[in-house]
């Protein structure tokens, strides 16, 4: 690294960029590595010199009045509570001045020093307490930052079980220190040190996680069978175990399709080429791909829908959307109606849904169904506004006709006559709807004279 | 902090100034490393990066060519390598992939590594390892404060929210403290200083101990910002999870705002290409809508683009002076207009549409029974369907939090079955996501979280003993409850109306909320500065488990008459949404005082959600 070294030399000695010097002591700056502290405060150009502000430039030349000490001159101001002069020396000769002036800072000055960016070194904190001050001093002066540095230092003079007994009691460095674990990946420390601190949910958790990070199906499936013996709640136990079963049974489904699919003796993968594989996907998308590729399979293959039903207790509510879903969008509308249809212990038929039939309609109207299709369900909203509503922005005609002679409501139905077209059997069937409730209106008013006649 | 009668609101100080520092300190260490050098960027440093310079800017300062840190390194043939990053451990390890491939090759270059906006001592810690510390210098870009707009500064720190509130890492304090050093030194002295929560609390402290030491001498100076509000997001999650109406917020809410600007698409451009446009007062349509709520904005539009008409219409019957007048005066800026007013146009469409799709209306009409806590079955039934119907996770996943913190906590048997639902539809893995949404007190089992709530205030006066103390930690963990319902009675957050709520005249902040609901930030804000202090909310403190303060500095010079006075500086620490703003904007514009919005960065209901859900590493 000595030629980069000299490259660098070369650059001070010659640049035109002299101007941001501190003084006129150029060479010796050049060995500054941390010109950050230089620029890390810019709060004092703006103090020192309010008006100044706007001549400030670092693009090139020194501007503003400040001729022989540029701007960057100020900045230094910042950094130090003494000001440029005394400050300088440290800048310029580091290495001299590391000798020793770590030995005299309190905890406190030290920790103080890190929050400001400066370099410490902290190796002549090793008596226990010595170190358990400045963690205690780190925490109190809230800088994250400042908190994970000290317990780098201490996770590295310290032995694991003792460093994990003094966390215990300290909340906050514990929460850095985990993170930190995270976010390095030494998983086995932080796994370690969670069994320590007995949060066993945790510790199965963060090793669940690392599912996320295998890409090989085969190796993820043997690493989630590992997972289920790990110490979750019990409610979580069954959602690893589901995780687990469902995808094996991806794998073999996803075998299986492949090679249906490549073989082309299968119509639906013929007509509807699979755009995805299903491994890896939830649950409800594995359903859906089951309604669409295998609805009518019989309950003892993996991949049929009802196989997948039982096996992850699916509520009823969620299949039937699923399901629906599925069929909708093959205008499979056979299946759908076969889905809504229960038999009661004499034999009629019953529409019936776990879901709103509002739910049921929205559903199939993305799907593009027919009219004929969709006012079946339609017809099945209960609440009469929202049946009205959805049929008149489907046109679906009957329902709104049939709603409103059911309402007795004459002016509506009247006004509705111009949404259908003319001639039609729609207009035919409001004309004599509205026949009925004059002769109705007609029958009621002549019983209602007769009656008042008999008074 | 001047509430009584209504006068103008101030002037937003001027925050330019702020670019000009970062950019003029950019080019100081870009030109640390002289000559020719490759820049290597950090994804999300590009856009905080272009608002204040630009390619020719980076060129004029020998920059050649310009990569994205990404996982695949480019192949230069440059002498010297700069990489522009924020301090992670994997971009570390990026850079330090690059060093120990060149010198595996033989190859020298210089490298450079500018963090921004501060170097942590973990990330050092890997290069040391990698064995690659002193092959690379590193230096510090102070990039702390991006203004977005003329009352908005960003610190553009999305992972605050994520490492503080669900790690308990306090890495950034240090950032906020100086970003506020620095506002206090161009805007201050802040005479006022109030806040709440803890982060807020120790951001304050932290700040303070930077102004001890430092000489700074403020006395006498005429501040521009009198006052200003610390608050921590998680003093009010709900506000910030509920579906936004104000016309930013949807616009936030649908497309992205990144950086103050956003991508239109061709949906929106009704082309076939993409517009970028840059959302803020300077844009003379946006700037009258932003804050207004969306029913009131199609109106607005229409009665704008009559306007216009009419303007154009008037070069009918001119003669030719007058033509030339109209061409070269005015016809540029209605063309600008013409064309600001088609882009919001076609963005109202676009959000219309995509809100008719996804039952919007039946949304808000759930989160209002969330809110006012009526018809609680019926709300957790319509998020179940939600969640069964695979609507999209994060939606599904915020529904879930509003009824938690609305309901402290979720009834044992509606979490399980919510959570197996969504486990089904959207991904067992999200297992991890329930358990950080539980730490972070978000998405919590009701029945459990009160039994610990009792055991754990016993625990809690034994915490000398080591074995008591292992148990509060466990308790630690888990956040606290959020008393949602009880604060929103003492501080009345449901408004009482009688008949329709004029949203096009407002009569309170609950317009941005459709007049359901008045956010809790802002009306914690509002109290405190009427109150000019926490007197009289103790209860309200005591239920937002306390860490509030307020501090006046007696050195500060109190002089009513000063502007600055009627200018307070929110600060939103983890985040702030376009409603809260609208919201007091409207307050500041009833007051006669200016607002101005100080946040790690822009937030909504989807980026919080996202923060909490587990990815692989």
């Amino acid at each position: 690294m000595s030629r980069a070294r000299g490259d660098e030399e070369e650059y001070w000695h010659s640049s035109k960029f002299r101007a941001f010097t501190f003084d006129d002591e150029d060479d010796e700056l050049s060995q500054l590595k941390e010109s950050k502290r230089a620029v890390n405060s810019l709060r004092d150009i703006v103090d020192d010199d309010d008006d100044d502000l706007e001549r400030v430039s670092w693009s090139g030349e020194p501007v503003g009045r400040r001729n022989k000490l540029p701007s960057f001159q100020s900045l230094s101001d910042a950094l130090s509570d003494t000001g440029v002069k005394n400050y300088a020396p440290e800048l310029r000769r580091p290495k001299a001045e590391y000798k020793d002036y770590s030995s005299d800072w309190s905890p406190k000055d030290t920790v103080r020093r890190m929050q400001r960016g400066k370099i410490c070194s902290l190796e002549r904190f090793r008596s226990l307490q010595d170190k358990l001050v400045l963690l205690d001093e780190a925490v109190a002066g809230h800088d994250g930052n400042v908190i994970t540095a000290v317990l780098i230092f201490l996770k590295r003079t310290l032995r694991r079980e003792i460093l994990f007994r003094e966390l215990e009691v300290r909340q906050v460095a514990l929460c850095h220190l985990i993170h930190f674990l995270k976010e390095t990946g030494e998983q086995k420390l932080l796994l370690d040190l969670l069994r320590f601190l007995d949060r066993t949910e945790e510790v199965a958790l963060s090793q669940y996680r690392e599912h996320l990070n295998i890409q090989d199906v085969e190796k993820r499936r043997e690493f989630l069978k590992g997972c289920i013996g790990l110490p979750f709640s019990a409610e979580d136990t069954s959602h690893i175990q589901d995780h687990y079963t469902l995808l094996e049974r991806q794998i073999i489904i996803e075998a299986n399709d492949r090679h249906l699919e490549s073989a082309g003796q299968s119509e639906i993968f013929r007509k509807y080429p699979r755009k995805a594989s299903i491994l890896n996907m939830p649950l409800v998308t594995t359903l859906f791909y089951s309604c669409f590729y295998h609805y009518t399979e019989a309950e003892g293959t993996f991949s049929s829908p009802t196989n997948l039903k039982k096996t992850f207790k699916i509520p009823d509510k969620q299949y039937v959307l699923t399901a629906l879903a599925a069929r909708a969008k093959l205008r499979a509308w056979d299946d759908v109606d076969a889905l809504f249809t229960t038999k009661n212990w004499l034999g009629y038929t019953k529409k019936k849904a776990p879901i709103g039939f509002h739910r049921v309609v929205e559903i199939l109207q993305r799907n593009n169904a027919p009219v004929q299709v969709l006012q079946e369900y339609v017809r099945l909203v209960e609440d009469v506004e929202t049946r009205l509503n959805l049929a008149t922005k489907y046109k679906c005609h009957d329902v709104v006709i049939e709603t409103y002679r059911d309402l007795k409501d004459r002016i509506q139905l009247t006004a509705y006559k111009c949404k259908v077209e003319r001639g039609s059997a729609d207009e035919e069937k409001i004309n004599s709807i509205l026949n009925n409730m004059v002769r109705n209106a007609c029958f009621f008013f002549q019983r209602l004279s007769s009656e008042m006649a008999v008074d | 902090m001047a509430f009584a009668g209504r006068r103008d609101a101030p002037e937003a100080p001027d925050f330019g100034i702020l670019k000009r520092l970062a950019r003029d300190q950019l080019i100081y260490l870009l030109e640390q490393l002289p000559g020719k050098k490759d820049l290597f960027i950090e994804a999300d440093l590009m856009s905080p990066l272009d608002r204040i310079a630009n390619v020719s800017i980076l060129k004029q300062h020998e920059v050649d060519k310009l990569y994205k840190v990404e996982s695949r390194p480019a192949p230069s043939s440059s002498d010297q390598f700069c990489f522009l990053v924020r301090p992670r451990i994997r971009t570390m390890r990026y850079i330090a992939d690059i060093v120990n491939a060149d010198k595996m090759s033989g190859r020298s270059r210089k490298y450079k590594i500018i963090f921004s906006p501060q170097k942590f001592y973990a990330c050092e810690m890997v290069l040391e390892e990698e064995g690659v510390f002193g092959d690379v210098t590193c230096d510090e870009w102070s990039f702390y404060l991006l203004p977005l707009d003329e009352d908005i500064i960003s610190m553009e720190l999305p992972e605050f929210f994520r490492d503080y509130f669900l790690e308990g890492d306090h890495r950034w304090i240090n950032s906020i403290a100086r970003a506020l050093q620095l506002l206090n030194s161009l805007y201050g002295p802040f005479g006022k200083v109030y806040g709440i929560g803890r982060c807020a609390k120790m951001s304050y402290e932290l700040w303070r101990d930077l102004e001890e030491e430092s000489e700074g001498d403020s006395q006498g100076r005429k501040p521009e910002i009198g006052n200003i509000f610390l608050m921590d997001r998680d003093t009010d999650y709900v506000t910030a999870l509920c579906s936004q109406v104000v016309y930013e917020g949807l616009v936030d809410d649908t497309f992205r705002i990144k950086c103050g600007s956003v991508d239109f698409g061709p949906d929106v451009t009704s082309s076939d290409k993409s517009i970028k446009v840059l959302l803020n007062a300077q844009d003379k349509v946006f700037s009258q809508i932003r804050n207004e709520h969306f029913s009131s904005v199609f109106g607005f539009l229409s009665q704008k683009s009559r306007n216009l008409q009419a303007q154009y219409d008037r070069r009918r019957g001119m003669d030719i002076k007058q033509m030339k007048n109209f061409v070269s005066q005015e016809l540029k800026g209605l063309k600008q207009e013409h064309r600001l007013l088609s882009l919001h146009i076609g963005a109202c469409e676009s959000i219309m549409k995509k809100k008719t799709k996804q039952d919007f209306q039946e949304m808000i009409k759930a989160e209002h029974s969330l809110l006012e806590g009526f018809d609680i079955r019926e709300s957790t039934s319509f998020i179940e369907e939600h969640i069964d119907r695979q609507v999209s996770p994060t939606e599904s996943l915020r529904l879930m939090c509003l009824l938690s913190l609305t309901e402290n906590g979720l009834v044992p048997k509606d979490y399980r079955s919510l959570k197996t639902q969504y486990l089904q539809s959207y991904g067992p893995e999200h297992l991890l996501t329930f358990h950080n949404l539980k730490r972070m007190g978000l998405l919590t089992e009701q029945s459990a979280g009160e039994t610990l709530t009792a055991v754990e205030s016993k625990v809690s006066k034994l915490v000398t003993d080591r074995a008591a103390g292992k148990i509060t930690d466990a308790f630690n963990s888990l956040a606290r409850k959020s008393n949602f319902r009880a604060i929103s009675k003492k501080l009345g957050l449901i408004p009482r109306v009688d008949g329709e709520y004029d949203l096009k005249m407002p009569r309170d902040m609950a317009y941005v909320f459709s007049g359901a609901y008045v956010p809790l930030s802002c009306k914690i804000i509002e109290q405190v500065l009427e109150r000019r202090g926490w007197l009289g909310l103790e209860e309200v403190v005591r239920l937002l488990n306390g860490n509030e303060f307020s501090v006046s500095d007696s050195a500060v010079e109190d002089n009513p008459a000063w502007e600055s006075q009627r200018v307070v500086l929110a600060v939103f620490l983890g985040g702030c949404t376009f409603s809260e703003m609208a919201a007091l904007r409207f307050l500041g514009r009833e007051r006669g005082c200016k607002f101005i919005f100080l946040t790690t960065a822009i937030t909504n209901s989807a980026r919080m959600m996202e923060a909490t859900i587990e990815a692989k590493a």
